[in-house]
């Protein structure tokens, strides 16, 4: 037996990666989603001055996890990508585009337009992508003999589409809140008007996905029906949080808005990690069968120990240096 | 026709990698090149290096930003389309191509943005030492790419238990045995792509007549490179196949279109390799060179194409003729280099138009040469994944159709071109603009902020010459 289980130290590792994603690039894939119904050109450029700084930064935690997934749980990714083989192109493509458009928008005069819709559509693609991930995970998976044996199209079914949806719009919200925060005037007038229609949005589809969810998949149903007591601790901790926003935009307070739509989000997340636990490829392998070698877990670990606090101390650098509200025709110089 | 999702993901796969890796050898080069700059500017205080080293990091950037968005496919390829490989190598591949990205981010985390955008905020001493390590950050990036790619041609220290190999020794399966000459060869060639780019572009301004002192500069200390490292090169190459012969002989056979094992061999110049018939049509060589190099015995042995089964060989016209194209590309490099030595006297290699109009040309060589030789050495390996462990139809992705491998192929292929045209283009705007743009004084315009690789250039994408359209904000002007 191995001195330390590495297995939970890399899954918690891997967690924190998403949601640290999800929680980074949700926000700057938001601003993308609400780029077309941006009030003037003017706010885009503010909304993606907003952004501009730190979404690079934003979109390596993908990387990171992509390898890091292989290095420590080779079967979930070669499981998941297979099955969402299409999907996975999709959102590669939508990444490609807005990052493209995010260092050309600014430099083009008559070809700006081009350059609003490849941020809008790509972030948008990248967005539902992500969401149709989620929703095929709370699906399962199709395996035999630790390979993936169903159909190209299986991740495309009304539940996905819902919950691609609804990542999409969850991630508007971050990216409205992100926007109450980082903007003033007229601007952020306007991210305050949006931000209780998104917040019901999102509310009535994770409401729509939760009761699907049992419906959807068996082992959910009878984990909820036994701990009913802890896992529903969860989602009440998620309502606070969205109780909290909507009372925080009354109040017109900037910052609380942002902190209550991660809160919604980081609940949210947990409450499908217990509900999943301790599958990673579901419905057939856990975190234990998905697993690399202790030694190349081991391996690995050492040098991340090394770079993520440097990675972690430059993120949190970026956003101080960048800290306070954007405003129209200002760059940081 | 059936669609085969094992060729069409290999074509894919051989495109997106073949697209990425015209970047990275690139920047390589140019970023210790631009180390160089920076510590002679430290040294001589001359501002002329400070003027390339503007220069030349802005068009660092831009490749740099292209070359990251263009990498971020290939983290997931070997899920999507390679799915059984990933899984059974992933004990090994999985650390290596994380560290990989960790040490870009490291290098990104820490160094690139003062570089970037540091100069002048940062003591000069600090600042040379961020373009050093910037430098060393691309070696040590390539370092566990290089060895991982090593790997899958010959690969050690793993045992295979359960489908998946095992690493017992990290040291033997990250320093396998065609490790150090690949990784060699390999940073030789990214050195001469940076010498030879910035020949090319320092000559076409030379033509133009533009900033003669610097460019001459430039010029010069590239043709000197180049002069070291070309016939190097040849030297390293040679090294590298021999040990390709003693791991891989059927690739070296491919390569000198041998078919029999036999003594003696001609260096084939020119020959219509015919798998179907196992032979050659039309060979033109010369007698025994071939032996000779290989062996470095006129009558040396060579191994033939068909001691390995037919269906077992790489496709031996592909190899033959990228390996024919690298090394004649390899040859007019020394050419060029000599040419360049001959024209000192007097100061001809600045001044002579069609010396300089030639070395333009010769900017594109590098790329098509290292292209070609990436091409001999993976097909090289066909029809192996991990050689003599794992085929490429072992590999693939068990549930990939044909339909879907092709849908794919032709969404990158189209992706690819967009943001490659939009790229080069944008390139171009920068070396239009020249070192003169960089000296001009510049405000940061709006949106133009530091943290973005792009953001250090200030080439516009489109001239300024229409009117606004109604409506929108003028750009800059707010």
């Amino acid at each position: 037996m191995e001195p330390f289980d590495l297995i939970l130290i890399w899954a918690g590792i891997i967690a924190f990666g998403v949601i640290m994603y999800v929680l980074m690039d949700g926000f700057d894939l938001g601003v993308g989603i609400l780029f077309p119904f941006a009030p003037t050109e003017e706010a885009r450029d503010v909304m993606m001055n907003s952004v501009a700084p730190v979404w690079d930064g934003n979109e390596t935690w993908l990387i990171l996890g992509g390898a890091g997934l292989l290095a420590a749980f080779p079967l979930v990714y070669s499981i998941i990508l297979p099955a969402l083989y299409i999907g996975v192109f999709l959102m590669l493509a939508g990444l490609i585009f807005r990052g493209v458009a995010f260092e050309f928008r600014f430099k083009a005069n008559r070809s700006r337009y081009l350059w609003n819709w490849a941020f809008a559509g790509g972030s948008s693609l990248a967005a539902f992508a992500q969401g149709v991930v989620v929703g095929s995970y709370i699906q399962g998976y199709e395996t035999a003999g630790r390979v993936f044996t169903g159909g190209p199209f299986d991740w495309l079914t009304p539940f996905t589409v819902l919950t691609g949806v609804g990542l999409m719009i969850g991630y508007a919200l971050l990216g409205s809140t992100w926007l109450i925060m980082k903007s003033e005037g007229y601007i952020q007038q306007w991210a305050y008007r949006i931000t209780p229609f998104l917040l019901m949005a999102v509310l009535v589809i994770f409401g729509i996905i939760s009761i699907w969810t049992p419906f959807v998949d068996e082992f959910v149903r009878e984990r909820w029906l036994s701990h009913f007591h802890i896992i529903g601790l969860l989602p009440t901790l998620a309502v606070f949080c969205a109780w909290k926003l909507m009372s925080s935009v009354r109040k017109r307070q900037e910052g609380v808005p942002f902190v209550a739509t991660m809160g919604l989000f980081i609940f949210t997340y947990l409450g499908l990690l217990v509900s999943k636990w301790p599958y990673v490829v579901p419905p057939n392998y856990t975190l234990y069968d998905a697993a690399s070698a202790y030694e190349s877990q081991l391996f690995l670990l050492v040098g991340l120990i090394f770079v993520i606090p440097i990675v972690l101390t430059y993120t949190a650098w970026s956003y101080w240096i960048f800290r306070g509200k954007v405003r129209a025709g200002e760059g940081y110089h | 026709m059936e669609l085969d999702p094992v060729l069409l993901s290999r074509i894919q796969f051989a495109f997106v990698v073949s697209f990425h890796a015209i970047f990275p050898v690139f920047t390589i080069g140019l970023a210790s090149f631009i180390a160089f700059l920076e510590g002679m500017a430290l040294k001589t205080d001359n501002p002329i290096y400070e003027r390339l080293s503007k220069f030349w990091i802005q068009v660092f950037a831009v490749v740099f930003g292209m070359g990251v968005v263009s990498g971020i496919v290939m983290s997931f390829q070997f899920g999507t389309n390679w799915s059984n490989f990933a899984q059974a190598t992933a004990n090994f591949m999985g650390p290596m191509l994380s560290y990989e990205v960790l040490t870009a981010f490291f290098l990104e985390a820490a160094f690139l943005g003062v570089l970037l955008f540091g100069r002048g905020k940062v003591p000069r001493g600090i600042f040379f030492f961020a373009a050093c390590m910037v430098a060393f950050g691309t070696f040590i990036s390539s370092f566990w790419i290089l060895s991982a790619n090593s790997w899958m041609h010959t690969p050690a220290g793993v045992e295979m238990r359960d489908g998946m190999f095992h690493v017992v020794a990290w040291s033997e399966a990250i320093f396998n045995a065609s490790f150090p000459w690949r990784f060699l060869h390999m940073v030789v060639a990214s050195f001469l792509t940076g010498a030879l780019v910035v020949a090319a572009v320092s000559a076409w301004f030379l033509l133009k007549g533009r900033e003669l002192e610097a460019n001459r500069k430039a010029l010069s200390l590239c043709l000197w490179m180049l002069l070291v490292l070309a016939p190097a090169q040849a030297v390293i190459g040679d090294f590298h196949g021999l040990n390709t012969l003693e791991h891989q002989p059927v690739k070296v056979a491919a390569m000198e279109g041998n078919w029999e094992r036999s003594e003696g061999v001609p260096l084939l110049l020119f020959a219509w390799p015919d798998q179907a018939n196992q032979t050659n049509h039309f060979e033109l060589g010369i007698p025994k060179l071939a032996s000779f190099i290989l062996t470095h015995d006129w009558n040396g042995e060579v191994p033939g194409i068909n001691e390995t089964a037919v269906e077992e060989q790489p496709p031996v016209a592909i190899i033959f003729w990228a390996f024919r194209i690298m090394v004649a590309l390899g040859l007019l490099m020394i050419a060029v280099a000599i040419v360049g030595l001959v024209l000192r006297k007097g100061g001809r290699y600045w001044q002579a138009p069609w010396f300089l109009r030639s070395l333009t040309v010769m900017g594109i060589s590098p790329f098509i040469a290292v292209l070609a030789g990436w091409f001999v050495t993976e097909v090289g390996r066909s029809p192996w994944l991990v050689f003599g462990e794992m085929t490429y139809a072992q590999g693939i992705t068990p549930s990939l159709t044909g339909g879907m491998a092709l849908f794919t192929l032709i969404g990158y292929v189209v992706v690819y071109a967009l943001v490659f045209s939009a790229g080069i283009y944008y390139l171009t705007r920068v070396f239009n603009g020249g070192l003169e743009a960089e000296a001009a004084p510049h405000d940061l315009e709006t949106g133009e902020r530091p943290k973005r690789p792009l953001s250090a250039s200030h080439a516009r994408l489109e001239d300024d010459d229409q009117p606004h359209p109604a409506g929108e904000v003028p750009h800059g002007t707010l």
